[in-house]
This record gives structure tokens, sequence and C-alpha cells, in this order.
């Protein structure tokens, strides 16, 4: 009796946060959803009525410069979760594995490659701003070494204009559409030869479908009409990248040190024994046994790449097309040039892009944790 | 022979053993500069006196140390600092008590469906922020709270819920259970049992949780520039626009960076084992 009271109180203590977080968060992406199947356009006294997907359809295929405007800022933030997530990973890794070599002043090692962390991303914005302005800063650096200072027009860091790869819309979609139809097909594949064939029969038609959808239904064509003006990967994000590797770098070597520390010595000296030298124990013994680190590392920095805003924002302003990002576009779209149906389904894009990064993630995270 | 020959290998082996180690160090120590290098720059820029930053000499030491560009940050900031604390000392505690009661209730209380609604509590945390600004902003205005702190508060008590709950919930789970079992028997109800038992064992997730959240909520910019008006803005905010002025004062921009920086940088420094304890708690597991 006693304990059904208690039990009672427990769920109607737990219950405001569930109800808050299902407004906050449920019930605002579902209105956010809405809002971008409308023609919302802000303060102005048209009517509001349905449009369906049209915003989607012109941030996608649409000419005009909002839309290319977020096609470029798509591109770039693929560009950009590459390299930063390559970045932290590679440099955050190093770092961790100089730190296991039972250093003196470990700590100090630590706090320094970390303290970044503790910053706010305007702040590593505002700084980082003048460290790559072209006529200053870091292309000032050699001077202190008796050197000459950069040449600002070529060392022009976040306001370099140079793109190293052009493509088209067009070319990048289609490409897009064939890498996922394949992948989808692979995978299928894979599920099938281990004998997963629930699995491997939805995986399949999913991507049978696509074909068929594409190829034979004409989206493909459909897919190529925008050809002006070029997206490329863009020099200018090398910046970006830089200080938001600055910023986070420490983050994947704290991970990486952390399983570097949670290695038992016995199996490295196992391995020693066996005759392997210290870098056959690493690549053979501790590598393999980071991976799922890696892994984890990866969703956590991809899904903040994938949500960058104000470190753009503040280092770049937001106007510079060759560092755009989805998280600018939305903000000034929705709140600066007040087009909230249009903002909305950035943001909608956005969120789904996150999704595929981080849902599949929870999911793994609870059911191995049930199995235990 | 063989008898000279294996000092001499062991003399090489001891060589290169020590050639190694100075190669760590000095990698260390070079990385660590690189790392300091935007450190020095916000230090020696934000100590010069106006006239003496010139963009082709901002690698000098100051010739004269002035504290000019720190009084006039600290004047201009300074309402927008007691903004933040006002923002940041409310907003971490309710959500750290929050996220408690949510923690104690998740770990001991386990009830059927807890196993689907707390994935999709934790969801919350990883959406851009983008997807639920307009509504919010809606639903703030409504209520009359856009432009004040309160509003800005809700919103991050909220969305701070899903990683303290978390925390806790963890940290909690490391309790045993028999201990719980225990006060049950001795007749503790659900609220003495967490004000006896779970409570005063919970201090260090506290830290943890209360460093997350006040580090999170003073750096946070995105909610703070869509709802506040110019009394109520962070100090985020009032740098962001120090930087968008007609002349560019470098001097000022960086003693508002460091002025900025300075209360996070101060917790991360003293309690630095807690803040990494809370930043590896963000990559869930469970």
């Amino acid at each position: 009796m006693r304990l059904n009271a208690d039990r009672l109180t427990a769920l109607a203590v737990l219950a405001p946060s569930v109800i808050l977080l299902a407004i906050f968060v449920y019930g605002f992406i579902g209105q956010t959803f809405y809002i971008a199947t409308t023609n919302w356009q802000g303060l102005g006294a048209v009517e509001i009525r349905s449009v369906g997907l049209q915003n989607f359809e012109a941030l996608f295929a649409g000419s005009g410069l909002p839309f290319f405007r977020f096609r470029e800022a798509l591109v770039n933030t693929v560009v950009f979760t590459v390299l930063f997530i390559a970045a932290c990973l590679s440099l955050g890794l190093f770092l961790a594995i100089l730190l296991d070599q039972r250093i003196r002043a470990e700590t100090l090692f630590r706090t320094i490659f970390l303290f970044p962390m503790a910053l706010s991303f305007v702040v590593t914005g505002t700084v980082w701003r003048w460290l790559f302005s072209p006529r200053s800063g870091l292309n000032t650096l050699p001077t202190v070494f008796g050197g000459a200072a950069l040449p600002p027009d070529q060392w022009a860091w976040f306001t370099d204009r140079r793109q190293l790869v052009t493509f088209t819309w067009a070319d990048a979609s289609r490409t897009v559409v064939i890498l996922i139809i394949v992948g989808l097909l692979v995978f299928a594949v894979t599920a099938a030869l281990r004998r997963r064939p629930v699995q491997a029969l939805i995986v399949g038609m999913i991507g049978l479908s696509l074909i068929g959808w594409f190829f034979l239904g004409g989206a493909f064509e459909a897919l190529g009409t925008v050809v002006r003006p070029l997206h490329g990967v863009n020099l200018a994000m090398v910046s970006i990248v830089i200080a938001a590797t600055w910023q986070m770098s420490g983050y994947t070597m704290a991970m990486y040190l952390a399983a570097l520390r949670g290695i038992p010595e016995e199996l490295r000296e196992a391995a020693r024994v066996d005759g392997c030298n210290e870098l056959q124990v690493y690549r053979h013994v501790v590598l393999p046994l980071l991976q799922p680190i890696t892994l984890s590392a990866m969703i956590i920095l991809g899904h903040i790449s994938l949500k960058i805003f104000d470190l753009i924002y503040v280092m770049a302003g937001g106007d510079n097309l060759r560092v755009d990002v989805p998280g600018i576009h939305m903000y000034l779209t929705a709140f600066r040039g007040n087009n909230f149906a249009l903002g909305a389904a950035i943001a909608v894009i956005m969120l789904i892009l996150v999704a595929f990064v981080i849902v599949p993630y929870l999911i793994n995270a609870f059911r191995t944790e049930v199995r235990r | 022979m063989s008898a000279l020959a294996l000092p001499q290998r062991r003399q090489a082996a001891l060589r290169r053993r020590t050639f190694t180690r100075a190669a760590i160090y000095a990698t260390l120590i070079f990385w660590a500069l690189i790392y300091l290098i935007p450190i020095y720059l916000v230090l020696v820029t934000s100590l010069k006196p106006r006239a003496e930053v010139s963009l082709d000499q901002v690698w000098t030491l100051p010739r004269q140390v002035s504290t000019d560009a720190f009084i006039a940050a600290v004047e201009r900031l300074s309402p927008n600092f007691l903004n933040s604390v006002a923002l940041t000392g409310p907003a971490t505690i309710l959500s750290a008590v929050l996220g408690s009661l949510n923690g104690y209730v998740l770990s001991k209380w386990r009830f059927r469906g807890a196993n689907i609604v707390f994935p999709l509590m934790l969801f919350g945390m990883f959406i851009p922020y983008q997807s639920v600004l307009i509504p919010l902003f809606q639903l703030l205005s409504q209520l009359r709270l856009t432009g004040t702190l309160w509003g800005l508060i809700l919103t991050h008590v909220v969305y701070g819920l899903p990683i303290t709950t978390l925390i806790f919930r963890n940290y909690y789970a490391e309790i045993p259970d028999e201990l719980v079992e225990a006060a049950q028997i001795d007749g503790a109800n659900f609220f003495n049992l967490y004000a006896k038992v779970i409570f005063p064992l919970s201090l260090p997730g506290f830290v943890v949780v209360i460093i997350w959240q006040f580090t999170q909520i003073w750096n946070e910019y995105l909610f703070a520039v869509t709802l506040t008006d110019p009394a109520s803005q962070p100090i985020t905010v009032a740098l962001s626009q120090l930087a968008g002025g007609q002349a560019i004062d470098f001097s000022l921009q960086m003693a508002g960076s460091f002025l900025a920086a300075l209360p996070t940088l101060l917790v991360y420094i003293l309690l630095g084992r807690y803040f990494i304890r809370g930043l590896l708690a963000g990559s869930v597991k469970g």
C-alpha cells in the first residue's frame, strides 16, 4: 500500500519535467513543421495559408538568393563536419597518446589542452576573428622571428574567396542520391549474408523504390534544374575548422585519455611479451580498443558541427556566404528577415540531419543498457 | 666479447630512450604553446593603451601596461555581466534540483515505460535549438516573457533538464539498491528516502551538474540573442556587439573577451576534475 503511494509520488515528481519537455521539444518541433508548410512572413497582414511542401522544394530546387544560399550553407556544413571531425579525432588521439607516456606535469598539459572547452564560442569567435584578420594576427606572426609577414591576399583566411573543387547543385544532389542508394543496397546485401532477412528485405525495398522514383519516376531529372551558380569546397572554411578544433580537440583528448587509462596494463604487457614493439602495441592492441570511443566522439562532434552557429556568426559575420551554415541562415531568415515559414523549413532540415546522427546512437545506447 | 658488448647495447638503448622522452616532451610543449597563442594575444592586447595597438605590431609586449581597456570593458559590460549572473544562478540551481529529483525517480523508482520516456527526454539535448526557436519565441511573447531574463531562465531550465537528469540518473545508479530497501523497511517514504539517503550522497553529483550547467548557460548565445532586449542581454550578446562597432577597438574587444571568459575559466581551473566528468557524461553511456 505504502509502496503504491510512493510510486505515485515518484511519477508526480517526474511529471512536470516530462510535460515541459513534451511541450518545449516535441510540441515545438511539431509547430515548426507546421510553420514550415505555410507562407507565414512575420508582421505582414497577408493571410497565413498552407503551401504544402513548397518551401522545401524552393530550398532544394528554387532559383533566387535565399535558396542558393541555403544550398551553399548545406555544402559548407558537410565540408566543415568532415574536416572538423577529422581534425579533432586525430589531434585528440595524438595528444592523448603523448600524455599517456607517464608524463611529468601531465595535469598542466591536460589543463592547457582542455581549457578552450570552458570558453564560449562567442569568445573564441571574437579572439580568432582577430587572429585571422588578413592584415594582422597570425599573418604577422613570422615577423616575431624576423621573417616577413604573410601576404594578406594569399592568406585571407575566412575572407578567402577561393573554391577548391566546384560543382553544380545538380551534380552534388545526383551524387548524393546515388551514394545513398548504393549504401542502402550494400547494407541490404550484407544483412542478407548475415541471415537477417527482414532487415535485408526492408532496406533493399527502400533502395529499390528510390531507384524507381529517381530513375523511372523522373525525379532525377528534376534534381538537375539548378545549374548555376557553382558551389564548392570553400577555402575560407579552413579557418573556421582551425578555431573550432582549437576549442573542441581537448574534448576528444579527454575521451581518448580516459579510454587509454581504462586499458589494463596486462594487455599491453602480454603483447610486449609476444614480441611487439611499442608502435605495434598501439597498432594491434590499443587502437582497436579505442574504436567505440571514436564512434561516440564522431557522433558528439558531428551533431555539434551540424548545429554550429555562434562561432561562425561572431567570427565572420552573418553575410559571408563562403562560410555560411544553415544555423546562421535560419536565424537571419526568421529573425532578421521575418520570413518565419522559410526559417522553419531550414530548421526542419537541420533537425532531420541531426536526427540521422543522434537517433541510432540513442537507440543503440539504450538497447545495450537494457541487455545489461 | 659479449660481456663487453652487453653494457654497450644497454647504453645505446638508454640513449635512444632518453631521445624519445625528449622528443615527446618537445612535442607536448610545442602544442601547448600553440594552444596558448590566443591567450597570449588576448592578454598582451588588452593591457596595451589604445594608441599602442597597431595592426602589424600585435605580438609585441606592451611598452607601457595600461588598464584603460579593462576599465572601459568593465564600464561597458558590467550590466551584461550582472544579467549573466542573474540568469545563470537561478537557471543552474533550478535545473540541477529538478535533474536530481528526476534522476532519483528514474534510477530508484523504475516504472514500466521508463526505457521509452527517458531516451525521448534525452533527445531534447541534441536537437538544434533552431528547430524550436520560432514557437518558443511565440510562446514567450504571448506570456510577455521575451525581453526579460525570466523567459531566458525558463528556457535554460527546460532545455537543461535532459543532461542534468542523465548525469544524476547515472550517478544514483551507483548507490546500492540495498541501501534504499533498508530505509524503506525502516518506514521511509519517497521524500524521506530522498532527504535522508539520496541527497546526502549527492554532493559530487551536484558539483558536476552545477559546473556543467553554469558553463553552458553562461556561454550560450542563440537563445540569448533571440529572446532578450538590450536591457536584459547577457554578456555573450554584448561581447558579440563590441566586435561589430564602428571603429574597431581591439584592446576593448580583448579585454571584454577576457571578462566574459573569466568566470567559466576560474571554475575550470579550480574544479577541472568535475568539469571533465561532466564533459564525459555528455556522451550518454548508461
